[in-house]
């Protein structure tokens, strides 16, 4: 070993030591991000050896990336040195009542309809016992259990089921993808890990609402959803109420794995604090989603409707490797006032007859930027691959963007691959037909953009879409006239 | 019902209605007829309250009240209905679904009780069936992929439908054939009431023989160059709208 290579051992060495002793008792570890502070937050977790060397060799690898500058986004560079890395979940204080809570906040639950007792849960409110929210998460935990179902925390999964996680983790996403996959495989606080056996058919949405621990999802989450040979799962990450948050960067990673004839639904709601009309204080949300569909006829299916964060830098994909799996993309992404988003899919065609769908909705207002940015890709053996993508814009006013980026590599002639897209303005022709049948203003955008978006829609749950149809009206209110 | 005075309107800056007068009283039927570029659809926008318009000089008054003080819902809600020449498409919203929106929005600004999903059925399905409009209409995306004929009988339905006070029939005949023409007219004149009244304008004497009008007007050139009853049509028919040009131009 060089001189060099000793000294920096033995600062890190003595640096680990002071850092783990003096801190393990604390809450909160210093800002900023070494290897000492992956092995702390791998020790404060408990963790097992193979997750400590995981994240290690992510951090290093982590070392050696840049920052990627190829989204059409733009926001000034942040300073990772400057990030609290790990934090226990901090208790939300507790109110005694609603009328605790920032009215405007009430007023975006009232309209979106969410029932009084949901409100209280998101706010911290004390839950009476009627609805207790606890007894309901237990209710369904016990069921899932019977059949065989795991749905926890990641770091509980850690502990109780590590040849799983050992198995699957980073299988779909290396820690070598990206840049923020990297950081987030280096750091990653929490998330959710969902198991499903051979030949089950989970009998409700999961959704993180229902999971403990996750009305603080964390900055760095991860989520890893393996569905067994035959099996079926609907996910629902996320959740139409408002989200705030101090961490302005998110960096999430979602894995999921479908073996033979199984079938993963996962749909998203995202949103995020988008700042203020300046875009000041917004989050940036930096997603990496990969599905990988193993196993011959599986199907992973892509749903979310983003109208949250100041920044999103997004692209849930499918990796299409058994023979005739599928996998579709529904998307939905609003922007207004100076958000920015580019986000969109990466459809990878490796096994025979496999099919793929895009169906992606941008919406801009505002001085909103919204790129759609999805690579087909056709691999050599993929005989007989299609893939269908269809990208529309919507533009509402003249003073935000909208981009497209398809990219598209056929390596097999066989396949079949089309691609439409449209960028329309909102009409002011169809805002004056639906006004003079008696529509006010914002009735009227809000039955042109969900009609824009009813394929989409289409594809969520019930409840979620319809909560989602009154988060678009929310979110583009007074964004014409 | 409807006072038209000294009406003058352009449109980027160049003037399309040069001092329209007409006076339109309950239960009256009034035809429009004048040659393309006349100012016939001009009239019909600015009467709906279509923003692109500069209104010069001239008042309208609707029920005594200043129409051009009020925004497009507004009038609508006081009982003015446009039947739009080009009926737009929009994707994704259901016939039905727009269809109760506007029912309930109108009836709500009306003071009227809004209607259950099941009761507006009800109420769309009687009134389809007048204007021999199929069920399955009602589940397509709103005019999109009508033909000409079928969109222009969803514009009677939806007359029928919102009860209006006055409505105006922007070149509804326009690519109807005969029996989609003759449809659009029995509309028409099942919802003829001593107080409702309607604006006719049209190209051609041929709708003018199934809706009876009391009175014709010829547009010229932004102004209104002849009145008369529903004979005047049928010269019009016959002689063409030279005569009426040459007329014009005699009065300047």
């Amino acid at each position: 070993m060089s001189d060099s290579m000793m000294v920096l051992e033995d600062h890190t060495k003595s640096e680990y030591k002071y850092g783990f002793t003096s801190d393990i008792e604390t809450e909160v570890i210093p800002k900023g991000l070494s290897e000492d502070v992956v092995r702390i937050i791998s020790a404060k977790k408990n963790e097992p050896e193979f997750m400590l060397e995981y994240r290690l060799k992510a951090y290093r690898h982590w070392l050696t990336m840049v920052e990627p500058v190829w989204p059409n986004v733009d926001y000034p560079s942040i300073d990772y040195q400057d990030i609290i890395y790990y934090a226990a979940p901090k208790k939300k204080p507790e109110l005694e009542s609603l009328d605790q809570v920032d009215p405007e906040l009430i007023k975006t639950f009232n309209k979106l309809g969410i029932p009084l007792e949901e409100q209280k849960f998101l706010t911290g409110v004390a839950v009476d016992a009627v609805i207790d929210s606890v007894s309901v998460k237990t209710t369904y935990k016990e069921k899932l259990g019977e059949l065989g179902i795991v749905f926890c925390s990641f770091s509980e999964a850690v502990h109780e089921h590590p040849d799983l996680i050992k198995k699957y983790l980073s299988t779909v996403v290396p820690y070598t993808d990206n840049y923020f996959a990297a950081l987030n495989s280096a750091v990653f606080s929490d998330g959710s890990f969902v198991y499903i056996p051979k030949g089950v058919r989970c009998p409700m949405e999961l959704s993180t609402y229902f999971r403990i621990n996750t009305a603080n999802t964390g900055q760095f989450e991860r989520t890893l959803i393996v569905a067994e040979e035959g099996s079926y799962v609907s996910y629902l990450e996320g959740c139409t109420a408002p989200m705030r948050d101090e961490n302005q960067l998110h960096a999430a990673v979602v894995e999921l794995v479908a073996m033979d004839n199984a079938e993963i639904k996962y749909s998203t709601v995202q949103n995020w604090y988008p700042g203020d009309e300046n875009g000041v204080g917004g989050i940036y949300n930096f997603v990496t989603k990969r599905g990988l569909c193993a196993g011959v006829n599986s199907k992973i299916c892509w749903t979310q409707v983003e109208t949250g964060s100041s920044i999103t830098w997004k692209y849930p994909s499918c990796v299409l490797k058994g023979d005739n799996s599928v996998g579709e993309f529904y998307s939905v992404a609003v922007t207004n006032n100076k958000q920015q988003a580019d986000t969109g899919t990466k459809m990878i065609h490796i096994g025979k007859n496999t099919k793929s769908t895009i169906i992606s909705k941008g919406i801009s207002a505002g001085r909103s930027h919204n790129s759609y940015r999805g690579l087909v890709k056709i691999g050599k053996k993929a005989e007989n691959a299609h893939n269908f993508s269809q990208c529309d814009s919507l533009l509402m006013g003249d003073r935000c963007g909208a981009h497209t980026f398809p990219y598209l590599e056929v390596e097999n002639h066989t396949a079949k691959v089309e691609h439409e897209a449209t960028t329309s303005k909102i009409g002011e022709d169809q805002l004056f037909y639906l006004q003079q049948r008696g529509m006010d203003m914002e009735d009227a955008i809000n039955m042109i953009v969900n009609g824009y978006c009813k394929e989409v829609f289409n594809e969520l749950p019930m409840e979620f879409a319809a909560e989602a149809q009154k988060l678009l009206a929310i979110s583009l209110e007074g964004s014409v006239g | 019902m409807l006072e038209i005075r000294d009406l003058v309107v352009s449109v980027e800056g160049k003037e399309i209605l040069k001092g329209i007068n007409l006076t339109v009283r309950p239960g009256e039927i009034h035809a429009i007829m004048g040659p393309n570029g006349s100012g016939k659809s001009t009239l019909s926008s600015v009467l709906a309250g279509k923003e692109e318009y500069e209104i010069n000089s001239g008042s309208i008054l609707f029920e005594g009240e200043d129409l051009l003080e009020m925004e497009v819902t507004e009038r609508a809600h006081a009982g003015i209905f446009l039947a739009f020449q080009y009926p737009v498409e929009i994707p994704g919203v259901t016939n039905a679904t727009f269809l109760k929106s506007a029912i309930n929005s109108t009836r709500k600004a009306r003071g009227l009780e809004e209607l259950s999903p099941v009761e507006v059925l009800k109420l769309i399905r009687e009134k389809a069936k007048m204007l021999e409009i199929d069920e399955k209409f009602l589940k397509r995306s709103l005019n999109e992929g009508f033909s000409g004929g079928e969109k222009k009988r969803n514009e009677m339905l939806q007359m029928a439908l919102l009860d209006p006070k006055l409505g105006i029939l922007d070149e509804t005949d326009s690519g109807l054939d005969i029996d989609a023409l003759r449809i659009v007219s029995d509309a028409v004149n099942q919802l003829r009431d001593p107080q409702r009244s309607f604006i006719v304008i049209t190209h051609y004497q041929r709708l003018l023989n199934y809706i009876v009008p009391d009175f014709v007007h010829v547009l010229h050139e932004g102004r209104i160059v002849k009145t008369g009853d529903k004979s005047l049509a049928l010269k019009l028919e016959d002689e063409g709208y030279d005569w009426v040009k040459g007329g014009a131009e005699a009065l300047i």
